[in-house]
């Protein structure tokens, strides 16, 4: 059924695989933490591009290895990213990840630091940084449907206003836009406890809810019980969502939901940074609720947008993912206004309602998605955290 | 609503709501809201409570079960006299 939302457009970049992507990066990646200096040289030497540095790959193995190719391979083929420069120590790990990004058909050069040294790796991949350069700066923005963005949300430093409006105005928009065929990442594992029993239900079948509520039974029992030496009410809810007024891991967790909003329905469960197989929807991602690493984990999924509604004021932002913030705390808006792009304050005043914000939100997208820098962008927040399972050997 | 709320309430159902005004003292004739159908009643405030905080719309009795979103948020774990503040101090999970 078509609505107000249905002949949404946004200018954007569509890439060789057909994802639409709303920045234009040209990422230099490290494969490994003892590569980011030559990444960072090679950023500094070429303007327009952006190292990603980070403190993990080596050493790694099993699971914890795959979601490291994972979230490297996923961060490269978003389609906020044009073109990939992959610079690790030796050539094994760093061919795996550079041939992952280059199945999305995007350009990737890759260099490998041992028998060369760094001034050697850094003069020649900066010779290919120059050249995607020049060649992505002539990529044009073309007409794409709203539905073509792929739109994430996490919320941080959670109160109680959260759950009274920024949460609810995300879910409002996923209410409004899922039906239009865009796909949408929700996650956030440890903090949807206390609400489990809502977040099943909230399952587009039996089959898909039964296998979230084991995901999410993993994790209570292999993360949190096997490792707790409190009551982790310091923890969840943190010291800030105390400060707010949240006062449980229930109360928290069930403002947390209101980001699904009233009709949406999951239709599938994803590892921490997998790419979503089952078409246009919502995912429940499995994902920290540390606010920098589960953004890292969603836009390495394939997000080229995150809103993230806060209360007492998350200043997170993300290298390649515009990050939009939104927040119904009239004192953050007055203490943090730099912080803030969407204000939905007036929810608690009643003098806006649920469906406005979330239309105000929605433009808000549009002109994101259009190109309008968020403030955690013109902050510089490029905060990248990787998710590491266990320690290396 | 000519008259902006002191008080929001998710649900009928609830028995604590959220302070959404910054300054809040005791002895406030609160207007409360109820955010279900927007229907409106009036509390007073028992203390100085910060915004974002909650308040007890009755006597709650330790042992009882904290109701917000219509759903169960804790357990009252100290006696809370109508209109006093609810947080840490006495309420808390049920889950660890």
């Amino acid at each position: 059924m078509a609505s107000k939302y249905s002949n949404m457009t946004v200018k954007a970049f569509r890439r060789e695989n057909g994802r639409v992507g709303v920045r234009n990066h040209v990422v230099i990646l490290p494969v490994d933490d003892i590569s980011n200096a030559a990444c960072e040289a090679v950023a500094n030497n070429v303007k327009g591009t952006m190292a990603i540095p980070h403190a993990y790959g080596r050493l790694q193995f099993g699971e914890d290895l795959e979601l490291h190719f994972r979230t490297m391979i996923g961060t490269g083929a978003n389609p906020n990213v044009a073109a990939v420069v992959v610079i690790g120590i030796e050539p094994g790990w760093t061919k795996r990840i550079a041939d992952g990004i280059r199945a999305t058909g995007k350009p990737v050069a890759e260099f490998s630091i041992e028998q060369k040294g760094d001034f050697e790796t850094i003069r020649a991949a900066s010779w290919a940084a120059k050249e995607f350069v020049h060649m992505t700066s002539e990529y044009q923005r073309e007409e794409c449907s709203i539905s073509e963005l792929w739109v994430s949300t996490k919320c941080g430093e959670s109160d109680t206003t959260t759950g009274l409006g920024s949460c609810p105005t995300v879910g409002n928009m996923y209410d409004k836009l899922l039906p239009e065929g865009i796909t949408g990442f929700f996650g956030e594992t440890s903090e949807i406890t206390g609400a489990e029993h809502i977040c099943q239900k909230r399952a587009i079948n039996e089959e898909v809810g039964e296998r979230w509520y084991k995901m999410w039974k993993a994790y209570q029992d292999d993360v949190i019980f096997a490792h707790q030496t409190d009551d982790l009410s310091d923890s969840q809810p943190t010291k800030g969502n105390i400060e707010g007024g949240l006062t449980t891991i229930e109360e928290k967790a069930l403002g947390n939901l209101e980001k699904i909003g009233r009709t949406s329905q999951y239709i599938d469960i994803l590892e921490p940074a997998e790419a979503p197989q089952s078409g246009n929807g919502l995912y429940f991602m499995d994902s920290s609720s540390a606010a920098a690493e589960c953004v890292t984990l969603m836009a390495a999924g394939g997000a080229v947008i995150h809103t993230f509604p806060t209360g007492q004021g998350n200043v997170v932002g993300n290298p390649i993912v515009p990050v939009i913030k939104i927040t119904a705390n009239p004192r953050t808006v007055r203490t943090m206004s730099e912080h803030v792009d969407v204000d939905v304050s007036g929810i608690l005043r009643r003098e806006m309602t649920i469906d406005e914000a979330g239309d105000e939100l929605i433009d808000m997208i549009c002109r994101t998605a259009n190109g309008r820098n968020t403030a955690a962008e013109a902050l510089g927040h490029r905060e990248f955290s990787m998710t590491k399972l266990y320690r290396s050997a | 609503m000519s008259e902006i709320p002191h008080l929001l309430v998710h649900e009928h159902d609830d028995n604590v709501g959220v302070v959404v005004v910054e300054g809040l003292t005791a002895g406030t004739d609160m207007l409360c809201c109820v955010t279900h159908d927007n229907s409106t009643f009036r509390l007073k405030s028992g203390a100085d409570v910060p915004i974002g905080h909650k308040i007890a719309l009755k006597d709650l009795k330790a042992g009882d079960t904290a109701m917000k979103y219509g759903e169960d948020i804790g357990k009252i774990i100290a006696d809370i006299p109508k209109g006093e503040h609810v947080h840490t101090h006495n309420c808390k999970t049920k889950r660890w």
